[in-house]
């Protein structure tokens, strides 16, 4: 139970990165950290207390294996979150191109 | 720039060992994705770690004379339509993605029909897609940094 | 045959790069035909739908241990939207995109696009229509950035931003599903929720998937997004962005997991109506000031979709059916609009309304075209716009909810205000300098909002047949409720 409360405290710890801090790079980490607190969430749901690893290999009679169905979904949304952000570091680059600064208060010309 | 033309010479010498080490390496966990962890992803970062340690350290005309833009965006997609092929592959038996690829004895090199394929593809569009994304982006520096030596 | 749905567009989107390096037109043309061939299986599967519910199992595995794909009434409506709207967008954006740098870009960008909302649309299994979700957002934050000025620029960060504390949100919710059912396939969450005894874990989740899908779909507290993303994409982009995408990963996905999943409840309906009611009158209100063409119908998007949101949440047969006609209504006319914003900014080059000139004499089709749509969208009758907006004022009536429809009728009139403001700045006052040199948009743009236009209308006239064969069946579905987990467990 305590590491799903800290792996939720790590979840509101990328948010308020990702929210409060005004330099562009400060955000992109910010999201990584959101995400590294939601897979690792997730795979924690897969624990049995006492299992191995699930992998079958000669010879090895497994009968505690930790639930490899959180593992798979895991790899999906690690490759999504690689995505994401190359994509916004990408387009923080083009902007650092236009604006000439990284700070999220000088980069404000869409109002209303 | 300094760094368009590489490293110093130790780096240049161990990059030569070490690169095609790197690659046999990401080659073996491809192939090995059935029976150990690791598969098409992990495989194809591997490997497109080994294309960006060439232009870390020889600079990136080097690598580029190899694999320029054109033949990356070819492999990438054809990474992406074997995949497809594959799961179409399995409408002969029925459903998308079935597995009819005749299943070996557990634990070979060549068993569990189609995931050996599948990993391939993985494989070759993940490796091709993160290596044109560093070059992507490592391209668009160059326009900033010429702008601002003219200032 | 389902998943011919996410076939097409995947292989044209891998196709695409390959054959642009052959010759540089064959690109358009590939991305044209797979699209006209999905608008044909969309047809035909209101037919497939008669022999009841159809599910198609992913590799032959049955569930809980596979993926299936289901089809049935609210499916078919979602890929009528998405096609119809898609094709037509691709027919426009032929000679719009001639502008941009890139065209090939655009073509694989488009169809990873359309894959990704087919893919959302026909997924029966909640991981999988997460993994669709990311595939269309991912699309179309590149796709909103495509213009590389300054502000588009700008505005696509805040869209990545926002949009992927969203997905997060939802992860997040269907993980702690996972840990309380165990298992991912719609239909047997549904079964187990409605026998397991711990209703805290649903209240939980109910309010994340609310917040998560409600940023998609952009209701009021969560709607910082939308006037800055939805100007500053390429025309067809925003006609795609605010008529279909926000529907299909927003609407959609909210109405499958809230009456499917967790089963409809007052509470439910009360959170929704009342979302409703805000989104409403907050989008019509800020739409009034507004200068800009594209962002002011960006603030009517809000305002619509407020009115789809309280159909649906009133939960009666009617205000389903209200809320479902209003969405495919909506599609269709914003789609429209936009397509007659890019057009005036491609022939005159700029989108303010004060600095236009009444321009229905150089551009007829455009003026023709841009009076159908605000004459739907404010209601006016045989317009399409008119008979949905009535459904839902009528159900509000029936469903004791008096404040909401006073509310809707009064957004109605302000909305019918607005576009009057808007064709009378933009195509019927004349000044004394008069702009040169503007001519009527190229032939394929034409043809797109021509083929809208004339859509509108027909859907206006022939709404009862519509309703009986297409929004019936859909609102069926949803109504059914926790029986969707018996109806596919079942075969």
């Amino acid at each position: 139970m305590l590491s799903y409360v800290l792996c939720l405290v790590l979840f509101a710890i990328g948010i308020y990165c990702l929210l409060v801090k005004k330099n562009l790079i400060k955000k992109i980490v910010g999201l990584g950290i959101m995400e590294y607190a939601i897979n690792l969430f997730f795979i924690l749901l897969g624990y049995r207390s006492g299992g191995e690893a699930p992998i079958l290999s000669k010879g090895a009679v497994g009968n505690n294996f930790v639930d490899p169905l959180p593992q798979a979904l895991i790899l999906t949304s690690i490759v999504i979150g690689l995505g994401v952000t190359a994509l916004m570091v990408a387009i923080a680059v083009r902007l650092y191109e236009k604006y000439r600064t990284f700070d999220i208060n000088e980069i404000r010309r869409l109002k209303g | 720039m300094s760094e368009a033309k590489g490293m110093s010479l130790i780096v240049k010498r161990i990059t030569k060992i070490t690169v095609s080490l790197i690659f046999l390496f990401g080659v073996y966990i491809v192939l090995h994705g059935h029976l150990t962890p690791g598969g098409g992803f992990a495989g194809g970062v591997i490997i497109a770690l080994s294309f960006i340690h060439l232009v870390l350290a020889f600079g990136k005309e080097a690598a580029l004379e190899k694999l320029n833009e054109t033949r990356i965006s070819i492999i990438e997609s054809l990474g992406g339509l074997m995949f497809l092929g594959i799961g179409l592959l399995g409408l002969l038996g029925g459903y998308f993605f079935l597995n009819v690829i005749p299943k070996g004895r557990p634990f070979d090199l060549f068993s569990s029909g189609i995931i050996v394929l599948c990993n391939l593809a993985i494989f070759l569009k993940v490796g091709a897609g993160l290596f044109s994304i560093f070059i992507a982006l490592s391209i668009m520096r160059m326009p900033l940094d010429s702008e601002k030596e003219k200032k | 045959m389902l998943p011919i749905f996410v076939i097409i567009p995947l292989g044209c989107a891998f196709l695409i790069p390959i054959v642009s390096k052959i010759r540089e037109g064959l690109a358009q043309i590939l991305a044209n035909f797979g699209a006209a061939l999905l608008l044909l299986f969309s047809v035909m599967s209101i037919s497939w739908l008669k022999s009841g519910l159809q599910v198609y199992y992913v590799g032959g595995w049955r569930p809980p241990f596979g993926i299936c794909m289901v089809l049935d009434g609210m499916t078919v409506l979602m890929l009528l939207v998405v096609n119809i709207i898609g094709c037509l967008t691709l027919v426009y954006s032929i000679d719009y995109i001639r502008r941009y740098t890139s065209p090939t870009l655009y073509y694989t960008l488009f169809c990873l696009l359309l894959a990704g909302l087919n893919g959302v649309v026909i997924s029966g299994d909640l991981f999988n229509l997460f993994v669709f979700l990311e595939i269309t957002s991912i699309a179309s934050y590149a796709l909103v950035a495509f213009g590389t000025e300054a502000e588009d620029l700008e505005a696509s960060f805040k869209y990545l931003v926002l949009g992927s504390i969203a997905s997060t949100l939802i992860l997040l919710g269907i993980g702690m599903l996972l840990g309380s059912v165990s298992t991912l396939n719609m239909a047997d969450i549904s079964r187990s929720l409605s026998t397991s005894s711990s209703k805290n874990i649903i209240l939980y989740c109910l309010a994340l998937f609310i917040m998560g899908f409600g940023l998609k779909v952009a209701l009021v507290p969560f709607h910082a997004w939308l006037p800055d993303a939805h100007p500053a994409a390429p025309a067809p982009m925003s006609a795609m962005l605010s008529g279909v995408v926000i529907k299909t990963i927003g609407v959609y996905a909210l109405a499958r997991v809230l009456f499917n999943i967790i089963g409809f409840n007052p509470t439910i309906s009360s959170i929704l109506t009342w979302m409703g009611i805000i989104s409403m009158s907050v989008g019509v209100l800020l739409a009034i000031g507004q200068w800009d063409f594209k962002r002011l119908l960006a603030y009517h998007s809000i305002s619509q979709i407020g009115y789809v949101i309280f159909g649906l949440g009133l939960g009666t047969p009617l205000g389903i059916m209200g809320g479902l006609f209003h969405l495919f209504n909506h599609s269709l006319f914003k789609s429209l609009l936009f397509l007659n914003a890019g057009a005036v900014e491609y022939s005159t080059g700029n989108r303010q309304l004060n600095k236009l000139n009444g321009l229905s004499k150089e551009m007829p089709v455009t003026s023709t075209t841009s009076l159908i749509a605000s004459l739907s969208i404010a209601g006016i009758p045989p317009l399409c716009g008119f008979w949905s907006k009535l459904i839902i004022i009528i159900a509000a009536f029936q469903a004791n909810n008096p404040v909401g429809a006073i509310v809707c009728i009064m957004v109605a009139m302000v909305t019918l205000a607005s576009f009057l403001k808007v064709q009378k700045y933009a195509f019927i006052r004349r000044t004394e300098e008069v702009v040169s040199g503007v001519k009527e948009v190229p032939l394929s743009m034409v043809l797109a909002m021509v083929v809208l236009a004339i859509l509108c209308v027909l859907v206006g006239i022939f709404a009862i047949p519509f309703l009986n064969t297409v929004i019936k069946p859909a609102a069926e579905a949803l109504l059914n409720g926790l029986n969707y987990a018996g109806l596919i467990l079942r075969e």
